[in-house]
């Protein structure tokens, strides 16, 4: 039974169950537009997680490539007329060369310096995206084409839902898969020390570099599926504040966990619209989320609650 | 054929030489110990043969071959492997990963392989473990397999450490005061842990200042001061050997048996 239990396959099973049984809570549009934008978002932060919470490499440009794809699929799509799947796929292999060439320089950088080189380039990103009219619109941004596979069009939260939600499945599962080969556990052998992992055999930079450019592919797909889904694509998408919203979803949800860069997601995509009345202090309450879970939940949300359950039933069993 | 070499090696840090004009050469089979006061050079020393510096001058050679340029996961490919002074153990795992990390090189590493599970990564995962249990036990660490690193003792990491460098199977095994914050017990199994390592075939070099272990276990012995080489040769010739005595052990010091640290 214990394979059950195991991460990848008890873990899945879990959420595959969540996924499948959230519609039935689920009373109109409205919801199901709010969790499928929980699912694109943990799907970005899943990447993420890969690259802060394993190998532990800061990036605050990340929402630089969601643009990246989301604009990609735009243009590709609608003055290219290129089919939606192909613009996709295009536009990561295009993130995944961008990243890699913009990663091979920037990657050498540790700590603050990490930070002000992808923060940089996101910025750069997101003035690029305002300041090409002719391609992207500028600052009102653009339509996007509606997703079709082969001539069925798919729209309406409804059927989007299950999109996002077997994409979401399969971003697990690969992560999942990554984290438990060795090439996982090398990220986190660099991440606490770069010189013994070196001493190892880990070619450091190059894992670096590779988890990287995975991390930047997943933005962009989110990035193609978020345009093609909201129909419309802004330069906010790709944004600074978008950046620090999804660092913030991963330290909260945890470090080095899959399903906790899910749960970060969900608590913050879900905030905002619970919150709505607080809508002038958004940033502000972002902030004061990041404080607090650093002072207090430093591993984040679900790993701090594993280490509890943990705890509890080891202390009941010595009992 | 020597398995490592120096020549005229030097590495200067702002005006300071840390290690200035050293030669030595090593014989395959051997256990070398590399002696001098605090500051002497020899963690310098140590990462400039695997890399983790690039000398200012002079030349590492490796079984004869230079490795100038050579990164140190590249050295760890070609066979050479160390511990650290202060202990570089992966505390974000449990003790058996940090020994799997040793065998990094020998398991897949494809990114797109590792995401299908193919190439039969499961199963190589599964006899690596157990090549890492078991290297775990020939340490003495039978009784921590299965435990998270970071609630291991001291003396315990250490000897993962080693557990962790004999995984990669180095013919060149680089031990940077393995008995450093060691009882006299701990240090005599570390003792015959280092015996049992170099009848096995691989060259040990061990930086140490437990003067017992060294002047016990080592062939050859190195002596440097202030980078430099003060002295070279058996235990028998560096114990006797005048300008060894008065500039590094002090008069009387290396007669003194049981123990004796400096």
């Amino acid at each position: 039974m214990s394979w059950l239990f195991s991460p990848r396959t008890g873990g899945l099973l879990v959420l595959a169950g969540i996924i499948a049984i959230l519609p039935s809570f689920l009373p109109n549009a409205f919801y199901y537009d709010v969790v499928i934008r929980v699912g694109l978002n943990a799907m970005v932060c899943i990447g993420l997680n890969l690259l802060i919470g394993y190998a532990g490499q800061i990036s605050l440009g990340h929402a630089g490539f969601i643009g990246l794809g989301a604009y990609g699929s735009a243009i590709l799509t609608g003055q290219f007329g290129w089919e939606p799947l192909t613009a996709m796929f295009f536009s990561a292999a295009m993130v995944a060369l961008l990243a890699y060439f913009l990663g091979r320089p920037v990657l050498k950088l540790k700590g603050h310096f990490l930070a002000m080189a992808t923060l940089g380039m996101g910025i750069i990103i997101s003035i690029v995206l305002n300041t090409e009219e002719q391609w992207t619109g500028g600052p009102d941004g653009t339509m996007v084409n509606p997703l079709t596979i082969g001539s069925v069009m798919l729209f309406g939260e409804q059927v989007w839902y299950w999109i996002v939600g077997g994409v979401l499945l399969v971003s697990v599962w690969v992560a999942l898969n990554i984290v438990e080969s060795p090439i996982g556990r090398a990220l986190r052998a660099l991440h606490t020390s770069e010189v013994a992992a070196e001493t190892c055999g880990v070619d450091t930079a190059r894992y670096k570099l590779l988890i990287f450019v995975v991390s930047a592919v997943y933005a962009s797909l989110a990035g193609s599926l978020l345009a093609h889904y909201g129909a419309f694509v802004t330069p906010e998408d790709a944004s600074f504040i978008k950046s620090v919203e999804l660092v913030t979803m991963v330290v909260l949800g945890g470090m080095a966990s899959v399903y906790g860069a899910v749960i970060g997601a969900a608590i913050l995509t879900v905030l905002p619209q619970l919150l709505t009345a607080f809508e002038d202090f958004e940033h502000m309450v972002l902030g004061l989320i990041l404080m607090l879970t650093v002072i207090f939940l430093p591993k984040g949300l679900l790993p701090s609650l594993v280490a509890r359950l943990t705890n509890k039933s080891k202390s009941e069993e010595a009992i | 054929m020597s398995i490592l070499r120096v020549e005229g090696l030097s590495k200067e840090f702002g005006g300071v030489h840390a290690v200035e004009d050293l030669s030595f050469s090593f014989d395959p089979g051997q256990i070398y110990s590399i002696i001098g006061p605090n500051g002497a050079g020899k963690t310098t020393l140590f990462n400039l043969i695997t890399g983790v510096y690039t000398p200012t001058g002079g030349k590492v050679f490796f079984e004869e071959k230079n490795t100038a340029r050579l990164q140190p996961f590249e050295l760890a490919a070609k066979g050479m492997a160390r511990t650290f002074q202060n202990l570089q153990i992966f505390f974000n795992m449990t003790a058996v990963e940090n020994v799997l990390l040793g065998l990094h090189l020998e398991l897949p590493r494809n990114l797109f392989g590792s995401i299908l599970r193919t190439g039969g990564l499961g199963r190589k995962e599964r006899e690596a473990r157990k090549e890492a249990e078991r290297l775990m036990a020939f340490v003495g660490l039978r009784d921590y397999i299965g435990m998270d690193a970071n609630s291991m003792p001291y003396g315990a990491l250490k000897r993962l450490e080693i557990a962790r460098a004999l995984a990669a199977k180095p013919r060149l095994l680089l031990l940077d005061e393995p008995a450093a914050g060691l009882n006299h017990s701990e240090t005599g199994e570390i003792d015959e842990l280092i015996r049992k390592v170099a009848e096995s075939g691989v060259t040990v070099v061990l930086v140490e200042h437990d003067m017992h272990l060294v002047m016990g276990i080592s062939n050859h012995i190195v002596v440097l001061d202030y980078g430099r080489k003060l002295a070279e040769g058996s235990v028998e010739d560096v114990r006797n050997n005048p300008d060894v005595i008065t500039a590094y052990l002090g008069s009387g010091a290396l007669e003194v048996h049981g123990g004796a640290s400096c």
